[in-house]
Formats: C-alpha cells, sequence, structure tokens
C-alpha cells in the first residue's frame, strides 16, 4: 500500500517538474514561440502510450500462452491507459497544428497509424464489454489484442509509402531531429516523467481490476451458499 | 487426412453449399451495388474526381460488403453445433480457417469482378485491357480481408452485438488494405494504365502476416 | 454392426476442474473406465454431466488437472463418436451428404459404400436425399448418430440421448447401444433417469456439483445412483 501512494506521489511530482521544466527551462524555440512547448507534453504522451501498448501485447501473448488471469488484467489495464495516454495525443496534436499550421489533421503516417491504433484499442475496449464469461473474454481479447497489434506497424508503413504529399510534421518529426541541447534534457525528463505516471496508473487499474475479480468470486461463493 | 486435403473438402462444402441457396452472394452484390450507387449519386464527380475518388469509394464498398458479409461464415456453425462436428473431424483445426478463407475469397472477388463494369459506368472510368492486374489486385486485396475477417468472424460469433461488432473490429484493421488497393487501382484505371508492384507486394505481405498470426493462434479461437 | 476395429478405450479423469470464470462445471472429478466399459452417467440439470463429455471427446480442455487414455496411440486423441444435444449436421444438406462429407474429413475408406451401409443401419436409406432440415428430432437423432460412428470409434460418448425420442425411437436407440456394447465399444452416456437406456449400463456414476458422488463400481446400486436423477 505504502509502495503505491509512494509511486502514485513520485509520479504527480515528477509531472509537474516536467511540466515547470516545459515552461520555464527549456529554451524557446525559434520559429513557434511558446507553443512549442506542448511538443514535449504531447510527444511524451505519444511514447507512454506506445510502451503501454506494447506491454499490452507481450501480457496478450503471454496470457495466450499460460491462461493465467493476471495478464489479462495487465492487458487490460494497459489497454485502458494507452488509450488514455493516445487520447491525449490526439487532442493536443490538433491544438498545436492549427495555430502552427493552419490545419487540424493531416493523413500522414504518423498520425493515421495512432489513429488506427487508437480505433482498434478501443475497438479491444468495447469487445470485452460484449463478452461475459471471463475466460472467453481474456483469451479472444487477447487474441483480437494480438492482431490489432501486429496491424499497426503495417498501416505505418502503407501510409508511409503512399501518402507522401501530405508534409509530414518536420519539427515534431523525430525527437532528435532539431533539439536543442538545452532542449533535449527537458524533453527525456517529460518522457521520463510520463512513463513513471503510466507505470502508476497501470498498476493502479491492475489492482481495480485484481479487487473487481476477488468481489466477484465472494460474490458468486455466496450466491451458491 | 492432412490439413490440406480437409480443407479442401470443407472449401468444396462451402462452395456447393452457397451455389445451391446463393443467398450470401446475392444479398452481397446487391449490397455492393447499392453503396456504390450511392457513392455516385452522392457525389457525382467529375472525370477528375472519379478518377481520384472512384477507386477508394469502391474498396471502401467491398469492405463494408464484406465486414457483413463475413458475419455468417462462424454463425452458421453455431446453429447445430457443426462446429463441433468439424473439430472433431478435422486432423488440424487451421484446416477449417484455410477453407473459410478460400471460400469467403472466392465469394468476395466474384462479387467485385461483377460490380466493376457497373462502377466503371457510373463513374466513367475505364479500365483497358488491365485484366490481368485487376485480377491480381483484387484477388490478394479480397484474400486480406478474407484472412482479417474470417479470424475476427470467429471472434465476434462468441460475442455480443455481433452484427455492429464485426465491421467495428475489422474496419480498422483493414485500413491498410484499404489504402494499398486503392493505390494499385488508381494506377490501373485511365490513359495510362500502369502496374503498382510496390502496392501488389505490400498486399501480399499483409496477407502472409496475417495468414501466419492465424495459424499461429488459429486454434485458441476456436477453443471452447 | 462390425465390431470395434481398434482395441477398445479405457478413460482416466484425474482431479479435474472445468472452471467457467467463478463457476466450477467439473470439481475435483477423479473417475476412470476401463475399455469396454458401458457407463451411465446421472445427475441433475448442471451436475456436469456434459461438461465430462465434452472434455472426453477433447472438444473442451480441463482448468486443471488430467485427462488420458488407454489403448490409443495417435498423440491421445481417440477420435471419439460424439452424440450431443445438437445434432452437429448440416441443415441445409441431406443426410446422405452430411455423412459423405464427414466421413470425408475423417479419410474414411470406401465412403460411399459405408455411408449407404450406415443409413440402412439406422433407417434413414429413404430420406438420404431429405434435407436435414425437413427431419423431425428422432431423424436426427439417427444421422446424429450415423455422423458418431463412421470413423468406426472405440470410444462412443452420448448426451442425454433419449431426450424427445418417442418410444419407437428410443427402442431403437436401446437396441443400437446394445449392439455397440457387445460389439466391445467403450460407452459414455449421460442420462436423466432410470430408462431402458440407462439399463444397458455396466456402471453407473452419479455425479452433482461437478464431482462423482455415487458409483456402482464402489457398492453404490443401480437404482440409488439414478434416485432424484430427474430434472
Amino acid at each position: 500500500m505504502a509502495k503505491r501512494v509512494l509511486l502514485g506521489a513520485a509520479a504527480v511530482l515528477l509531472v509537474i517538474a516536467a511540466a515547470y521544466a516545459s515552461f520555464f527551462v527549456a529554451p524557446e524555440e525559434r520559429t513557434m514561440g511558446a507553443l512549442q512547448r506542448i511538443f514535449y507534453f504531447h510527444v511524451s504522451c505519444a511514447w507512454a502510450g506506445l510502451t503501454a501498448f506494447s506491454i499490452g501485447f507481450l501480457a496478450n501473448l503471454v496470457y495466450v500462452w499460460k491462461r493465467k488471469e493476471k495478464y489479462d488484467w495487465l492487458g487490460v489495464s494497459c489497454a485502458e491507459v494507452g488509450v488514455a495516454f493516445t487520447t491525449v495525443v490526439l487532442i493536443s496534436g490538433p491544438i498545436w497544428a492549427k495555430p502552427a499550421w493552419g490545419i487540424y489533421w493531416t493523413w500522414d503516417a504518423r498520425l493515421t497509424s495512432t489513429f488506427i491504433l487508437w480505433l482498434l484499442y478501443i475497438s479491444y475496449l468495447l469487445l470485452r464489454t460484449l463478452i461475459e464469461e471471463p475466460d472467453r473474454r481474456a483469451l479472444l481479447s487477447a487474441l483480437f489484442g494480438i492482431f490489432a497489434f501486429i496491424d499497426v506497424p503495417i498501416v505505418f508503413g502503407a501510409i508511409r509509402w503512399w501518402r507522401t504529399q501530405h508534409p509530414a510534421p518536420v519539427i515534431m518529426g523525430g525527437p532528435n531531429s532539431g533539439l536543442a541541447p538545452g532542449m533535449r534534457g527537458t524533453f527525456f525528463f517529460a518522457v521520463f516523467a510520463m512513463h513513471i505516471l503510466m507505470w502508476f496508473l497501470i498498476a493502479e487499474r491492475y489492482s481495480l481490476e485484481k479487487m473487481r475479480n476477488d468481489v466477484e468470486l465472494l460474490r458468486q461463493e455466496a450466491e451458491a451458499t | 487426412m492432412g490439413l490440406l486435403s480437409n480443407a479442401a473438402a470443407l472449401l468444396g462444402k462451402e462452395v456447393r453449399t452457397e451455389f445451391r441457396s446463393r443467398e450470401l452472394l446475392s444479398t452481397t452484390i446487391v449490397f455492393v451495388l447499392i453503396v456504390v450507387v450511392l457513392f455516385s449519386f452522392t457525389f457525382d464527380p467529375t472525370a477528375n474526381e472519379s478518377h481520384r475518388f472512384g477507386p477508394g469509394l469502391l474498396w471502401l464498398a467491398f469492405l463494408f460488403a464484406a465486414s457483413l458479409m463475413l458475419q455468417p461464415c462462424f454463425l452458421r456453425e453455431q446453429v447445430n453445433d457443426t462446429l463441433s462436428a468439424l473439430r472433431l473431424a478435422v486432423s488440424d483445426p487451421f484446416a477449417i480457417f484455410l477453407a473459410k478463407i478460400g471460400a469467403n475469397t472466392l465469394f468476395l472477388l466474384l462479387t467485385e469482378l461483377l460490380m466493376l463494369p457497373v462502377f466503371a459506368a457510373l463513374f466513367n472510368v475505364s479500365f483497358r485491357g488491365q485484366w490481368p492486374g485487376i485480377l491480381l489486385t483484387f484477388f490478394l486485396g479480397s484474400l486480406g480481408i478474407s484472412i482479417a475477417g474470417t479470424a475476427l468472424a470467429a471472434i465476434s460469433a462468441q460475442a455480443r452485438m455481433r452484427e455492429l461488432l464485426l465491421p467495428l473490429l475489422l474496419l480498422p484493421l483493414l485500413a491498410p488494405i484499404l489504402v494499398a488497393s486503392t493505390e494499385v487501382t488508381v494506377g490501373l484505371m485511365g490513359p495510362e494504365p500502369f502496374m503498382q508492384w510496390k502496392g501488389i507486394g505490400f498486399l501480399a505481405v499483409f496477407d502472409v502476416v496475417f495468414l501466419t498470426a492465424l495459424w499461429l493462434f488459429g486454434e485458441y479461437l476456436l477453443e471452447e | 454392426m462390425a465390431a470395434a476395429a481398434e482395441p477398445s478405450i479405457g478413460l482416466r479423469f484425474e482431479k479435474v476442474d472445468k472452471r467457467y470464470g467463478a463457476v466450477y462445471a467439473l470439481r475435483n472429478l477423479t473417475l476412470a473406465i476401463a475399455p469396454g466399459e458401458c457407463v451411465a452417467l446421472a445427475g441433475r440439470n448442471g451436475s456436469g454431466k456434459t461438461t465430462l463429455l465434452r472434455i472426453a471427446s477433447c472438444l473442451t480442455r480441463p482448468t486443471r488437472g488430467t485427462l488420458s487414455f488407454s489403448g490409443v496411440t495417435e498423440n491421445q486423441n481417440p477420435r471419439a463418436g460424439f452424440v450431443a444435444h445438437a445434432a452437429m449436421v448440416y441443415d441445409e444438406l441431406t443426410a446422405e451428404e452430411n455423412l459423405l462429407f464427414f466421413a470425408k474429413l475423417l479419410g474414411v475408406a470406401d465412403r460411399r459404400r459405408l455411408v449407404h451401409e450406415l443409413l440402412c443401419e439406422v433407417g434413414l436409406a429413404e430420406r438420404k436425399d431429405s434435407l436435414v432440415r425437413t427431419f423431425s428430432r428422432g431423424m436426427r437423432q439417427r444421422v446424429a448418430i450415423a455422423r458418431a460412428l463412421l470413423a468406426n470409434p472405440s470410444l462412443l460418448l452420448f448426451d442425454e440421448p433419449a431426450t424427445g425420442l418417442d418410444p419407437e425411437a428410443t427402442s431403437w436407440l436401446t437396441g443400437q447401444l446394445r449392439e455397440l456394447r457387445d460389439s466391445g465399444c467403450t460407452i459414455v452416456m449421460s442420462l436423466h433417469g432410470e430408462s431402458q437406456v440407462a439399463r444397458l449400463a455396466t456402471r453407473a456414476v452419479r455425479l452433482d456439483a461437478g464431482s462423482v458422488v455415487a458409483d456402482t463400481r464402489s457398492g453404490a446400486t443401480f437404482q440409488s445412483v439414478f434416485t432424484f436423477a430427474g430434472a
């Protein structure tokens, strides 16, 4: 219990520190000015989301192999946290893009795959609500999760090959392309902070799922007697 | 009985059954027709627009149709629990998937080829002598749709809201097919048609990746 | 009907659990069935009879514990003949087409002749070209039994085979089961009550809440196993 509180506190503090660093420590960007600061937030969320989905993918694979319910709990926790972070990415992106480029959205490789990724995991979560029996639900959603995850790089590849007429976000294109040294520190700190937050959220969601499962077991035992 | 002979026997039965009643084919063909007609009617494209947007709309129509047409392939097996009978009779459960993928690809392909003249007429495009290219593209695209669709149909058949669920799961997953097939089809249209081999290769890769994934995980999809 | 081609098959359930979420369909089930035995499974609805049969047929796997077979070569799958609640045949095919199709999948030799023989055995020779969709429950049961017998199995599993059958069909079923039993097949059948079918059994086992609670092999009488066995 103490560990969880500690993790939560650390996460909150780190995110606040990262926000502070983004606004006050990092140097101002030459062309876009203050607007660019959203970048630290936006990209670190994107990375945390991807990490969450990747861990979820591994959890799905292990579940199909071992059939231990804790991997199912981990899978759904990662999916939900991943969706949360990706939602933030999909909202913060257009907020930056409109003043910077004049358009909210474009179908370039990265944005498209992010959107499809988001849609697929929303479908994953929806699928889970539509299967009642817990073992079936765990297995089928794990299998769908696996198919969904392997699809995303394919989507990315497809768009990158064919939709090159859309301008790729050049400055956000690869955080190390054109990051001044002062920015680099803030950036990686933000990434670190978001990952700690991600870890905390996944852990909390996992305990919640475990608790739900325990309550359900107790309830059914009570009903049986 | 080996994997391939089992799959062939099952495929034979699926095709024979369908050609007896033709209910799946007829409803799918009419559906694609309606969608293509509505697209043409709604957008009323100029020649330029037809060339740019036409193939995309065509493949979108195919995708919508497929997400509805693929639903029965496992629902049918629930009626008298024939899926259990199949699982008991075949040596490798992957044969069941291979057969259904084969059947679905065939039905999709037939639908698409029948719809192509209608599309060409409504959108005023021509595919001058590009039949080999068209066939290859439609085949690889339909195969990809069938592979992913059959796998997901096995999942959605075990959930509630299955009629809406399959399109929901399938359509985002097939985004790469939509893009690649559209691009190749655009290339095959109009006054200077050419074959975009990059796209064909891409479709083939998609098909191989998902077929492999299905081969690895298919038996778990059918588990009780 | 010819004698079972291969030596009879025995089954052994060892501490088998089958869990669906928090519900235990089978709980710590231990049961050994000797080759050639004809076992009647009794028990209320929900006692685990169907689950036990589905595990025995290898359609479902236990959550915990093991099921092993004796007298089987091909990596522990006995290719049992299974007659379940559902007929497991295609409505849109004829009786003959159904049997030919499954015979083909099973790799049965000389299938046309075998299917013809089976159709005569089960009394459906005249209706072989009718779609199964048009069949009564009793006739579907006959097709299902023919289907189960296609690969000449040494292990037969029946899930409440007499349900929904009229007295004539039940007599016919009893005759079929008697022949199969006498030819050396191992038979496991779940039943609702003591009936003419039940009396064919050489052993009766009662399940309750997923475990074995009575067994004629351990001294219980047939009658006591079937008491309160009605739904």
